[in-house]
């Protein structure tokens, strides 16, 4: 009991420690200030009369949704002597493997470089700066000349990678039984089976009503989608993140989504959000880095060619481009396996004062990534809402699908969670792949790492975002797969 | 890929004739008709697949006299609310007939933007937008010059027509929406619409700036194919179910009703005004392809209905799509004389008017007796046709048993 507790106040003090830096933190102490002119706030229970404004006034709630939000992406309480390593990735193994795979990654991009003899940034001369300002809601017109680039590396190159992930402690044994997982993935990690992903999952249950598939033509209305919308409605009027998470988990109306969404990542456009993204453009135009070429040649290779995405070309640049510079992303790298890439000023190989993070976010794109993005230009149409909601959800959930790591949502635990129940409950089929030499992970795996976009219809694959969202969990993916 | 041939090539139990063989269907085109309708005889049961003077609503100058004309009946008989619902087609007028009136209009507008279109031309060619009257100078003059024929043969018909300057753009592009109504006879009016259809999008991002860039503001695939921009893999169409949904999570569902009911409006109005015009032979049907063009208050405007609208299919999807639609257009025709006559779904049609409003029939009896009536149409709704036709042919078959 007494261990819990001092997790929690633990946890507390680290969540208030990280309120306090933020914006709504000064709104807070400004509107307790303000309140102080209100005839109701007497100064003998000065704390009561101020906490109980901030009830009605729904400030109380903001900050309930700010809490709550840090809790969603707060690693699970650890030993408290763990170095920082320990937050990122627990596993020797994995954290070696993925540093090794970053050294590959780092390699490639920097022969590119050489190759085509372009650095990595550059400044942009200033005709070129007001080209592309005006250029800025139509880049998808221009036809950069983007043959001599490749993509840095595409999933089936990180499969192979994890592929050959082995823990040197375990000891499978030579002798083939029953137990012996016949996958490709070959570690042990902890996976949840059928019954413990049922009490997981419990509203997809068929005792349920679920958007998607009870709100179809044939069921009458009033039997579940009016009071589902319903409740929706309510949610919102409400404000609360946790109450929209939980109510997310049987789907969302297709009208309240967008708000839905916004409500769980807590996200709401303040005037400084669309400042610092304003700030981002500015970057975006003055310098000019190799991995918007890389950007570039993704987007024309995988959205713009996609049957539904290509209208949304020009939104994809915008977030996509913005996103490469925008240093807060690093701040995620606290709890992800993986780190920032290191660039070092010319000729100062190997000194720290000169290294910088290449790209300033610390994210190297790969083939595919800008299928992040294309499906939630569907809900947000303004580019400063679209990029936080992106820059949100990648934070909380992409950047786990080609990281290696332990983390039950990371890609190496769906890729087992999906092997392992296809090869329980459905042997024959697993069996029967093997058979014809199509290992059935080397099908769903692009699926997985991009989170089903470009594979599924965008209505269905709102839908399973909507249960990423609810269940602030990826599992949900593997099981998606197997289906 | 040719839908059509391949549609009717697998129907079973139909055979191609060649040559001057007897045929009891013909799928013909518009200068066979011209030709040889008038003097062909046909048997009560044989098919044609357009109506002796279908241009009546399918060129522009036609179509615009009848509507004009009907909105003026309209006006007569049930008041100017009602004959506002007519005001779906921009202001158009005819040239050179109407060249005075038109001026007179140019003029209480200044500085808006107008569309040339030829009269009977198709695809996008010709087409024209224009801001000043020396612009229309120039070009009446162009084309004299270039007419190397003799002077006595007339200028082609065109039709000025206001430009629709607030398009509703979707990732900064214009688009327009191509919807099919299948007519199987105008006295008494039977109409079907069709669920699927599709959005087709311009390369080009919209600005009213380049009026000379063709290609941004005709949405013709036609056109789009020859713009420096058009790559073939993109497709750049939507289908109709896609941009529905697009539509309800930016403005809600009620937006969204709003906005089809008033396309059926589109339709429902604009054969009415054709009506009485049309020659009604029990022989001819016709599958129309619709071209609506919706503004950023999200009103519907109708840009030009066609009698010949392409089967050639563009992707694979399109592809399902047309061979879909016309499998189900045979379907209604039913030269299989399958059907009793009181279906009101066939695949992926819905019969939308049968000399009278169709109504959904769902959900519990309007009390109120006050306008619920929600009509039978679910353009870019869910098209599960295979299932529909399975159950209703199926029905048919135990109905026809039980009949014997």
């Amino acid at each position: 009991m007494l261990q819990e507790e001092s997790d929690l106040s633990l946890i507390i003090a680290q969540i208030v420690q990280k309120l306090k830096g933020s914006n709504l933190y000064s709104q807070l102490e400004r509107q307790a200030w303000a309140s102080l002119q209100r005839p109701e706030i007497k100064l003998e229970s000065l704390k009561e009369d101020i906490k109980e404004f901030f009830k009605i006034s729904g400030w109380e709630k903001k900050l309930q949704n700010a809490v709550y939000s840090e809790l969603s992406v707060f690693p699970l309480p650890s030993h408290p002597a763990a170095p920082p390593e320990h937050l990122k990735e627990p596993l020797v193994y994995m954290r070696k493997a993925q540093g090794s795979w970053e050294k590959r990654i780092l390699k490639s991009l920097n022969s590119m470089c050489t190759e085509l003899s372009i650095p990595l940034a550059r400044k942009r001369p200033v005709g070129e700066q007001k080209e592309l300002l005006n250029k800025w809601n139509e880049m998808g017109t221009d036809e950069p000349d983007l043959s001599l680039f490749r993509p840095v590396y595409a999933p089936k190159d990180f499969l192979e990678v994890l592929i050959n992930l082995r823990n040197p402690n375990y000891e499978n044994g030579d002798s083939l039984s029953f137990r012996t997982h016949l996958g490709l993935i070959q570690v042990p990690l902890k996976v949840k089976d059928i019954p413990e992903l049922k009490e997981c999952f419990v509203e997809l249950g068929l005792n349920t009503g679920q958007l998607g598939i009870d709100d179809s033509t044939q069921v009458p209305p009033e039997l579940f989608e009016n009071e589902h919308v319903r409740i929706g409605q309510k949610v919102l009027a409400e404000q609360d993140s946790a109450a929209a998470q939980q109510y997310i988990r049987q789907g969302s109306p297709t009208a309240l989504r967008a708000e839905l969404w916004a409500l769980i990542l807590n996200i709401s456009s303040e005037p400084e959000d669309v400042l610092y993204y304003e700030q981002l453009k500015t970057n975006v135009i003055q310098h000019d880095l190799l991995v918007d070429s890389l950007i570039y040649k993704d987007v024309k290779l995988t959205a713009s060619n996609d049957d539904y995405y290509f209208v949304f070309e020009d939104y994809l640049y915008q977030v996509l481009l913005c996103f490469s510079r925008d240093t807060s992303v690093l701040s995620h790298f606290a709890y992800n396996s993986a780190s920032p890439p290191k660039s070092y000023i010319r000729g100062k190989l190997g000194l720290e004062e000169y290294a910088v993070f290449y790209p300033p976010n610390g994210v190297i794109p790969f083939h595919g990534f800008s299928m992040y993005v294309a499906p939630l230009c569907f809900l947000y149409h303004e580019p400063s809402k679209l990029y936080q909601i992106f820059r949100e959800m990648y934070v909380r959930f992409f950047f786990r699908l080609h990281s290696i790591s332990s983390h039950p949502s990371g890609i190496v635990s769906l890729c087992l969670l999906f092997e392992t129940l296809l090869q329980t409950y459905l042997p024959q089929l697993f069996y029967h792949l093997r058979e014809i030499g199509a290992q059935p992970l080397r099908i769903s795996f692009k699926w997985m790492v991009r989170a089903f976009s470009g594979y599924l219809a965008t209505d269905q694959l709102l839908l399973l975002w909507d249960r990423i969202l609810g269940y602030n969990s990826l599992e949900i993916l593997a099981g998606d797969a197997q289906k | 890929m040719n839908t059509l041939m391949d549609v009717l090539r697998h129907r079973p139990g139909w055979v191609e004739v060649k040559d001057e063989g007897e045929w009891d269907f013909y799928w013909c085109d518009v200068s066979w008709l011209r030709e040889n309708f008038d003097h062909t005889y046909m048997d009560e049961h044989v098919r044609i697949s357009h109506f002796r003077n279908h241009y009546e609503l399918t060129r522009k100058n036609y179509m615009v006299k009848n509507l004009k004309r009907f909105r003026k009946q309209l006006e007569r008989e049930a008041g100017k609310l009602e004959a506002a619902k007519c005001d779906f087609f921009p202001k158009t007028f005819e040239l050179p007939s109407e060249y005075h009136l038109f001026v007179e209009e140019f003029r209480k507008n200044p500085g808006i933007t107008w569309i040339m279109k030829p009269v009977a031309r198709s695809q996008g060619k010709g087409i024209f937008l224009f801001r000043r009257l020396k612009d229309i100078m120039d070009w009446r003059k162009d084309t004299r010059n270039s007419d190397d024929q003799k002077d006595d043969i007339p200028v082609e018909n065109y039709v000025a027509q206001r430009y629709i300057e607030n398009p509703y753009l979707i990732g900064g592009r214009k688009f327009d929406l191509r919807v099919y109504v299948l007519v199987m006879s105008y006295i008494p009016l039977r109409a079907w619409l069709y669920r699927d259809g599709f959005a087709r999008f311009s390369n080009t991002r919209f600005t009213l700036n380049s009026i000379d860039d063709q290609y941004v503001h005709l949405t013709n695939v036609a056109v789009q194919k020859t713009s420096p921009d058009y790559h073939p893999k993109k497709g750049s169409k939507w289908m109709l179910q896609r941009f529905r949904q697009y539509l309800a999570s930016k403005h809600g569902p009620q937006a969204v009703e709003t906005l089809f009911r008033d396309m059926d409006n589109i339709f429902i109005k604009s054969l009415q005004s054709v009506q009485k015009v049309i020659i009604s032979d029990k022989h001819c049907f016709e599958l129309y392809g619709y071209d609506i063009l919706i503004d950023q208050d999200l009103k519907p405007w109708l840009l030009e209905v066609n009698a010949s609208p392409s089967l050639t299919a563009s992707s694979q999807e399109d592809y399902e799509l047309k061979t879909c639609l016309l499998e189900d257009t045979l379907h209604v025709v039913d030269m299989e004389a399958r059907l009793t006559g009181r279906e009101k779904r066939v695949g992926g049609f819905d019969l939308m008017w049968n000399d009278g409003p169709v109504s959904r029939d769902e959900g519990p009896p309007d009390l109120s007796g006050m306008g619920n009536f929600v009509t039978n149409t679910h353009l870019g709704c869910v098209n599960d046709r295979k299932k529909q036709l399975r159950q209703l042919f199926c029905s048919l078959q135990v109905q026809k048993k039980a009949s014997n």
